[in-house]
């Protein structure tokens, strides 16, 4: 009640009650000291992505014949690879495709999940069968093995990773929008929407999904994260980026060889994908805690 | 443990209880006192978050984590409870407390048959065996009337009805011989019929077995049915106890006069009387005036109301009150300018000779049931509307009322076209509805909307009121699009809601304010008929008189006509020109208001009737009481489908076996009421009226 008070006498015009909307939202992380330490390092990796041709020392394809497998030093900070690349130079180059490639990737399977699960859940009956069936048997492989199909049968790129990861990401994502539309079209708004004579369309996405929004948002950013792994599992199996692009998967693959001369040529880039992964997880449950709290 | 007569089994003085909140401690009950005695029965009535739980887990100690009693003793048979340690006060209390509480599905372990769920009380605390507890328990639900209580033993909980679950729970709580025996709100999930079986059960208890009861409930009647006392609650105090008449016939506190005068008594109806509402809403405990708490909202309210909190005190003998000016407002000297009373003189006139909007004949609307056996099997229906003809004339308000699952809901969907009937004929306007909402036309589908039950769910909390409210004008292009915002505006302000709730979202909205909200919208498109589904059943009283008198402007501004749902049987007679009963998917009686209130009565209407609490302990009610609960709709009972509980069966010759194989006759009172019954009517019209108040004679 006191909130309704509050807020009342600010909320005046309609751009300064959405924009104080979207605030009050976002504040919700920094109730959070988890949510807080995620978003910190998640924003560092964004960071180094945007400046990436400032902050490398070096260019991260070029190659030192002078110096291959080398260890930290004043000149390669994070020592080079088996081709004397700059480590470091590809790991901040590498953030780039695996920060652009993963929210794309995964903005592709919630669209399509979403899409699915809304058409599945508010019609239900023949189409949800079809649907929900067609999507079981693709959740019934093992991830990598549709991994390794999908990119076997239509070959390693970057468009093609996104396709990948779509595909087998979309079936979770119907699953959750769903079982959010099952209960969310048992309201009484929806009764009103449909006495209004509404498209089915309509109140798919007008009605239904923004109530659905907030597990939807959470659940993305736990799949980014699923799909950072992914992406990087696809380079170390060479199915990802084709090289010489800097990719941290890849690089992984390639240093495997010369652990046992440069153990830190894995360590590196195994250590970006770690802090990224962990730090998007951390950032999701912190986020759902505190949205969960307030219900 | 007898404990002499003159002290009272439960005692509470100046009690105070906060919770910790991250914002703070709020106190959420202040200076409550009041005393039960043995065999009495103190009702505790109030509205929603006015403190009523928080007494009673006060007594009981589940305040939970974050809730204390700052202040006030409570004595139980004469000893405190307050600051003691949970292990001296299972000593004190020892088993002699028992709460009862609203859902009895909570109240018992789903997964325990109720037999043992009883016997374990008697084993556990009392150290008897097995056969003795079962013995005792058996004898103890025949005490509470329940029908083949061995054969309930053996069952499990949700094998039984909900009226039979509470008096399950009931039972157990009995089982003790409890001194005091705390009722949070036990009838509120019940039927009608079957509530007024359960209060019947607990004035009989408290007589049988001399316990003191404290009675919670927001309902007034069912209050003045049950209690010999009642304290009035109003934002966490008490500002009124006295005897039940005297709350109700004499009360000294302005807010117990409003909620009187804002709920309808049985045979008020809209041409003849006005509902008062309260104004404004309950203050939130952390936001509470400087005075008197009930000044803001008060129409006595004078200058020293808003400086001086007034105390409780003795404006008569046995009759307390706070406020400041008890003895004139028991004297009835006080009177407020009831400048918010609309002219109703338009509604007459409009019901007069009015052509059909909505003619229903012979509709069914039967879901399917997927056959239990894998392959083949006869298909089975559930028949939740059936063979149903109702007619409604322009600007006439048509209430449907019955128990649940007796197809009211189902009625109105298939006139909406959310459910497609599976037969019959559905005419609007001379146009044909027998189609889903997908394959209407436009103009057909803005002259035909509806307003929902749940304030909670009416709203898509996504979206600011007046967007939702701007949506269905947009939609049938009720004005230009420019005009929009002004015309939402319009709404709003008619519903008595200012310019600043435009930009609101759902939930900093109340329920009364959501559920003006959904008025709004239905209204916007200015259909012809509006379907109202419960639009005040989840509401406070003072509350649900402003949302009812609002309904009447509506419909008095635009002609619109209605169709009201509801279970609140005064609420229909006061609203409704014309009355469905519905009983079982079928319709049992049709006719006037006036009609059906007063005999000739279909006998099933004669027994809602009955069952109806009324606020008013002078009225007298006939008794009627109906055996069992509905029968499944999916094997509705063959001829009259009420005859498996018609306690008139016996008025036909040879005990009404006519009533078993054929379907009854409609038998015609006059033109528009009609009758669904193998009796003759001259034996029905020598049926006494059911309710006679003091003042005027029936309620017809």
């Amino acid at each position: 009640m006191t909130v309704a008070e509050t807020t009342s006498g600010k909320a005046r015009g309609s751009r300064g009650g959405a924009l104080r909307r979207v605030w009050e939202g976002v504040s919700v992380i920094f109730h959070s000291g988890v949510a807080v330490v995620g978003l910190v390092v998640i924003v560092f990796w964004i960071l180094v992505a945007i400046l990436a041709p400032v902050i490398s020392p070096h260019d991260p394809l070029a190659q030192d014949s002078a110096a291959i497998n080398q260890p930290p030093s004043s000149q390669y900070p994070l020592g080079t690879d088996n081709l004397g690349r700059d480590i470091m130079s590809r790991l901040i180059y590498g953030s780039r495709t695996i920060l652009l490639l993963a929210p794309i990737s995964v903005a592709c399977s919630v669209a399509v999940g979403t899409f699915l699960g809304l058409l599945g859940g508010y019609f239900g009956g023949l189409i949800d069968e079809v649907v929900m069936r067609i999507l079981d048997s693709i959740m019934a492989f093992p991830t990598i093995l549709l991994y390794l199909i999908i990119i076997a049968a239509i070959g390693p790129s970057a468009v093609n990773v996104v396709v990948a990861i779509t595909f087998v990401g979309a079936p979770g994502v119907a699953r959750l929008v769903r079982s959010l539309t099952l209960d969310i079209r048992t309201r009484d708004y929806i009764r009103a929407a449909e006495t209004r004579g509404e498209n089915p369309f309509y109140i798919m996405f007008f009605e239904i999904l923004p109530n659905a929004r907030g597990p939807i948002i959470i659940d993305s950013m736990l799949r980014i994260g699923y799909a950072i792994f992914s992406i990087g599992t696809l380079g170390f199996l060479g199915l990802g980026l084709p090289p010489p692009t800097p990719d941290w998967g890849g690089m992984i693959s390639e240093a495997r060889k010369f652990i046992w001369t440069n153990p830190l040529g894995v360590l590196w880039p195994a250590l970006a994908i770690s802090s990224l992964v962990v730090a998007l997880n951390l950032f999701a449950d912190g986020l759902r805690e505190e949205s969960t709290r307030y219900m | 443990m007898q404990q002499p007569r003159d002290i009272p089994v439960l005692n509470v003085e100046n009690l105070a209880v906060s919770y910790e909140t991250r914002r703070g401690d709020v106190e959420a009950v202040r200076d409550v006192s009041f005393a039960i005695q043995r065999g009495e029965a103190h009702g505790i009535v109030g509205e929603s978050g006015c403190g009523k739980s928080t007494v009673a887990f006060s007594v009981v100690n589940f305040l939970g984590r974050n809730g204390k009693i700052v202040d006030g003793r409570i004595l139980f048979q004469g000893r405190d409870l307050v600051g003691r340690s949970q292990e001296e006060l299972r000593t004190l209390r020892g088993d002699r407390i028992a709460m009862v509480y609203q859902d009895p599905m909570q109240a018992l372990n789903p997964s325990m048959r109720v037999g043992d769920q009883l016997s374990e009380v008697l084993v556990i605390h009392r150290g008897m065996d097995q056969d003795e507890a079962e013995d005792m328990c058996i004898h103890m639900l025949e005490q509470v009337h329940m029908p083949d209580p061995a054969n309930v033993m053996r069952r499990f909980p949700h094998q039984l009805s909900g009226g039979q679950q509470q008096r399950v729970v009931i039972a157990m709580a009995l089982l003790n011989d409890p001194a005091l025996l705390i009722m949070d709100e036990p009838t509120t999930a019940l039927d009608v019929t079957v509530e007024a079986a359960v209060l019947d059960l607990i004035a009989e208890l408290q007589t049988k077995f001399d316990t003191a009861i404290m009675y919670i409930s927001h309902n007034l009647g069912v209050v003045a049915r049950v209690s010999d006392r009642v304290g009035v609650m109003y934002a966490g105090t008490m500002v009124e106890r006295a005897t039940v008449k005297d709350v109700y016939l004499r009360p000294s506190h302005p807010y117990t006069l409003g909620l009187m005068r804002c709920v309808p008594k049985l045979g008020m109806d809209k041409t003849s009387s006005y509902l008062y509402p309260i104004r404004g809403r309950v203050p939130s405990p952390t936001n509470l005036p400087p005075g008197c708490i009930y000044e803001p909202r008060c129409d006595f309210a004078r200058p020293v109301c808003s400086q001086k909190l007034p105390e409780m005190r003795e404006v008569e003998p046995g009759h307390w009150a706070r406020c400041h000016f008890a003895e004139d407002v028991l004297a009835g000297k006080l009177t407020s300018a009831d400048t918010d009373v609309p002219d109703l003189e338009g509604l007459e006139k409009l019901r007069a000779g009015a052509e059909p909007v909505l003619s229903v004949e012979h509709a069914k609307t039967y879901y399917p049931v997927p056959s239990k056996r894998l392959v083949g099997g006869q298909k089975q229906y559930v028949k939740a509307v059936d063979n149903v003809s109702i007619e409604m004339r322009k600007g006439a308000t048509v209430g449907i009322v019955g128990e649940s699952g007796c197809g009211k809901s189902t009625l109105v969907k298939t006139i909406i076209g959310l459910e497609t009937p599976t037969d019959g004929e559905l005419e609007f306007m001379g146009v044909d509805i027998s189609t889903p909402v997908s394959a209407r036309d436009l103009d057909l589908i803005k002259n035909l909307q509806m307003v929902f039950q749940n304030p909670d769910s009416t709203l898509n909390p996504s979206f600011s009121v007046g967007a939702q409210i701007g949506r269905p004008i947009r939609r049938f292009k009720t004005v230009p699009g420019a005009q929009v915002r002004a015309e939402v505006l319009r709404l709003l302000d008619m519903m008595r809601l200012g310019e600043n709730y435009y930009e609101r979202l759902p939930r900093q909205l109340s329920g009364g304010e959501k559920q003006r909200v959904g008025i709004a919208r239905a209204i916007a498109g200015r259909p012809e008929l509006v379907l109202c589904d419960e639009p005040v059943s989840a509401l406070d009283v003072s509350v649900q008189a402003a949302v009812l008198n609002l309904l009447l402007e509506v419909q008095q501004e635009m002609g619109t006509t209605m169709a009201f749902i509801a279970h609140d049987l005064s609420v229909v007679r006061f609203f409704c020109d014309t009355i469905a009963v519905m009983y079982l998917g079928q319709i049992v009686e049709f006719g006037p208001a006036e009609a059906i209130y007063a005999p000739p009565y279909h006998p099933y209407t004669e027994a809602l009737l009955s069952a109806v609490p009324i606020p008013d302990p002078a009225a007298e009610q006939q008794h009627i009481r109906l055996s069992g609960s509905v029968p499944s709709a999916l094997n509705p009972p063959r001829g009259c489908r009420f005859h498996t509980r018609c306690p008139r069966r016996n008025l036909l010759p040879d005990g009404g076996n006519i009533c078993e194989t054929e379907v009854p006759p409609w038998r015609f009172d006059t033109d528009d009421h009609r009758i669904f019954c193998h009796i003759p009517l001259e034996e029905l019209r020598k049926m006494a009226p059911v309710v006679t108040t003091e003042e005027g004679g029936h309620a017809g």
